[in-house]
């Protein structure tokens, strides 16, 4: 029998029963439209966080003083207390020529005032420099002054968030504000980022690192944010900064470096397994489907005793027979599984219209999953009906026993 | 006649086992038939009749003895291969038709063409040409449950003819069948066999069973009668 018979006959076979043909192609398109859908928003979740990262910077390396153990094994040692790190620390760093950005961080609260209003504020003091590694865009005005940074200027940068809630609609440009004790001249207001993993830089104010260092009479760092002058250059400027804080640390190994892309790798492995997990419980009602097509089948195949016996008279042989009522089932669960795939695609599109903020959408693999998947459900679900269908004794078959 | 039969059976047995009784519903059956012969083979009920079709037709299998067909020993045949030599030699008519319903007529008869893979644009003339040949051409494309009964038994008819098959197995042919188209039917299948073709009918009907050449009566598993 050529492969374009079997076909046609399957699918004959298959418009003669419209309810139950119906009813598998229901149950299959659900479990693939739910592959497609779950395994869509994990993906979705996991760009999302992914791009949030990104959005703190590229090529970043963030350097925070003490050393964090995180190899496991033995625990820190005694009496070694770690030294604060400093400006001078920071300074060091642009030594290294695969560093490009040094950006000494020092981070407090206070009240930020412009005549009668008032608020609580989160005060950043650094240099120039943060711009440039955090990526952060001016909406008006000019940058913190590229002086020495060890000398204190009374001039800040408000965030977009601030800036509205000082000064409404009034310019904010050369404007003095009191920062808890100070006045600080607003020279420039940051263009809104938005909230990116940790710091919601709109509602922050950024002042030179040496004023806050007043403010707060903080003499040490909170952190250092230092940007490589290529990703290909990251490895090395690890090295330098390790190098360069040991000698001035008296050979002390006393500060933690955090990649920000092995923070990535490390939550793209865990969001890519939840979508993993995601596809695998959705792939259960795949299974699930498969049962239903195992058992419409064996009720098609105890129906249609007599037509097996009559294919058999008519010298078919039993792979035949098997064959027929392997398409079959195959058949349904392809088709039942391209209508899920439409369905599926479709409910993605529906929710991205309905959630803009959020893309979700789905990973390449699961859909070649989902297809595959079907395709051996058919298979292997109906391998079962399609071997008795076979197996059947022909006389009995056709006197329908 | 020719001296090598087309069928030989030789002491053939068939048991069923129901409940703790065995049934002997062939019973040392020996029989050799012929290429264009015309038998019919008559008996009660429960005699083995339809069994022995069955055997004959290469859909059951011994427990005892021996089955050639045209010379060749088939007795054990694995039934990969008995179901080729039934594609190739045997053609089958049921007293249920046993046409398949969601096909047409046209379907039905082409099946066994399907299934040995021939092109389809052959499969449509000789197909026409088999429908023409019993009145049915107008009658194609209907689905059996559009037919009479009559006309349902000369699709599979069609059907059992249309590979050319050297041998024609009818059990109860007309017995889902008013007088007027058992006539015909039978006619039919008695032209088949002028042209060449070896006819086997069991039947219930005496006036039927009388017109074949050779008669052979059975009971209870046996061959009691046998002339002609
Ligand atoms: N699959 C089976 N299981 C058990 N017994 C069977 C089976 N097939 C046939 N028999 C028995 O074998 C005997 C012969 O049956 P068979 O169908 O050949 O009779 P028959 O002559 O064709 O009868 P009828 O004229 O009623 O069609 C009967 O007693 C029947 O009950
Ligand atoms: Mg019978």
């Amino acid at each position: 029998m050529k492969p374009q018979d079997t076909l046609h006959f399957s699918y004959q076979a298959l418009r003669a029963y419209p309810g139950r043909t119906a009813l598998i192609l229901l149950a299959m398109c659900i479990g693939v439209a739910a592959i497609i859908l779950l395994t869509s928003l994990g993906e979705g979740a996991r760009l999302y966080v992914i791009g949030q990262f990104q959005g703190l910077g590229s090529n970043l390396l963030i350097v925070l003083p003490g050393r964090s153990e995180t190899t496991g094994g033995a625990p820190p040692m005694l009496g070694t207390t770690p030294r604060d790190l400093t400006l001078d620390d920071a300074l060091a760093l642009q030594r290294s020529p695969a560093i490009k950005d040094v950006a000494p961080i020092i981070l407090g609260a206070a009240p930020v005032a412009y005549e009668s209003r008032e608020r609580e504020v989160t005060i950043m003091g650094s240099t120039p420099a943060l711009l440039s590694a955090r990526q952060l865009d001016l909406a008006l005005g000019q940058s913190l002054p590229d002086t020495n940074p060890r000398v204190a200027t009374a001039v800040c940068l408000l965030g977009e968030t601030v800036w509205k809630e000082l000064f409404g609609n009034r310019p904010a440009l050369g404007a003095w504000v009191r920062i808890g004790e100070s006045r600080f001249r607003v020279i420039g207001v940051l263009a809104g980022k938005g909230q990116s993993l940790g710091s919601d830089m709109s509602d922050m104010v950024v002042i030179p690192v040496a004023s806050a260092r007043n403010l707060f009479n903080a003499p040490s760092l909170f952190r250092i944010i230092v940007t490589a002058s290529s990703q290909g250059q990251l490895p090395q400027a690890e090295q330098d900064i390790e190098q360069i804080i040991r000698q001035r640390h008296d050979g002390e190994n006393d500060i933690t470096i955090i990649a920000q892309d092995s923070l990535i790798g490390t939550f793209d492995n865990i969001l890519g397994a939840l979508t993993w997990a995601l596809g695998g419980i959705a792939a259960i009602s795949l299974i699930v489907a498969g049962i239903l097509i195992m058992n419409v089948m064996l009720v098609a195949v105890s129906q249609r005793k007599a037509e097996i016996g009559l294919l058999k008279a008519l010298g078919a042989p039993t792979s035949q027979v098997l064959r027929l009522f392997l398409t079959e089932a195959t058949l349904l669960a392809s088709a039942g599984g391209a209508l899920g795939l439409v369905l599926g695609l479709s409910g993605v599109l529906v929710l991205n219209q309905a959630v803009p903020d959020f893309s979700a959408q789905p990973p390449l693999w699961a859909l070649i999953a989902s297809v595959l998947i079907t395709f051996f459900t058919g298979l292997l679900f109906g391998s079962i009906p399609a071997r008795q269908a076979a197996r059947l004794d022909p006389v009995a078959a056709l006197s329908g026993r | 006649m020719n001296d090598e039969p087309l069928i030989a059976l030789r002491d053939v047995c068939r048991q069923f086992q129901v409940g703790d009784e065995t049934v002997h519903a062939l019973d040392h059956v020996s029989l050799d038939i012929h290429a264009g012969d015309y038998i019919s083979v008559m008996g009660p009920s429960g005699s083995g009749k339809s069994t022995l079709l069955n055997m004959l037709g290469l859909l059951d299998q011994t427990n005892a003895g021996s089955y050639c067909f045209a010379g060749r020993e088939l007795t054990t045949l694995p039934e990969e291969q008995r179901a080729q030599v039934r594609r190739d030699n045997i053609g089958f008519i049921f007293q249920s038709f046993h046409l398949i319903p969601r096909l047409t007529a046209a379907e039905n008869v082409e099946l066994p063409l399907v299934l040995t893979g021939m092109p389809a644009s052959e499969r449509k003339i000789k197909v026409r040409q088999a429908l023409t040949g019993l009145g049915l051409a107008d009658r194609a494309d209907h689905r059996p449950a559009q037919l009479s009964g009559g006309q349902q038994q000369r699709v599979a008819i069609a059907r059992a003819t249309i590979m050319h098959a050297p041998l024609l197995l009818a059990d109860e042919p007309t017995g889902n069948l008013d007088s007027h188209s058992s006539t015909e039917v039978i006619r039919i299948l008695e032209d088949l066999n002028t042209q060449g073709i070896t006819l086997v009918v069991v039947t219930h009907d005496t006036e039927i069973g009388k017109r074949a050449r050779r008669r052979i009566r059975m009971v209870d598993g046996r061959v009691v009668g046998d002339d002609g």
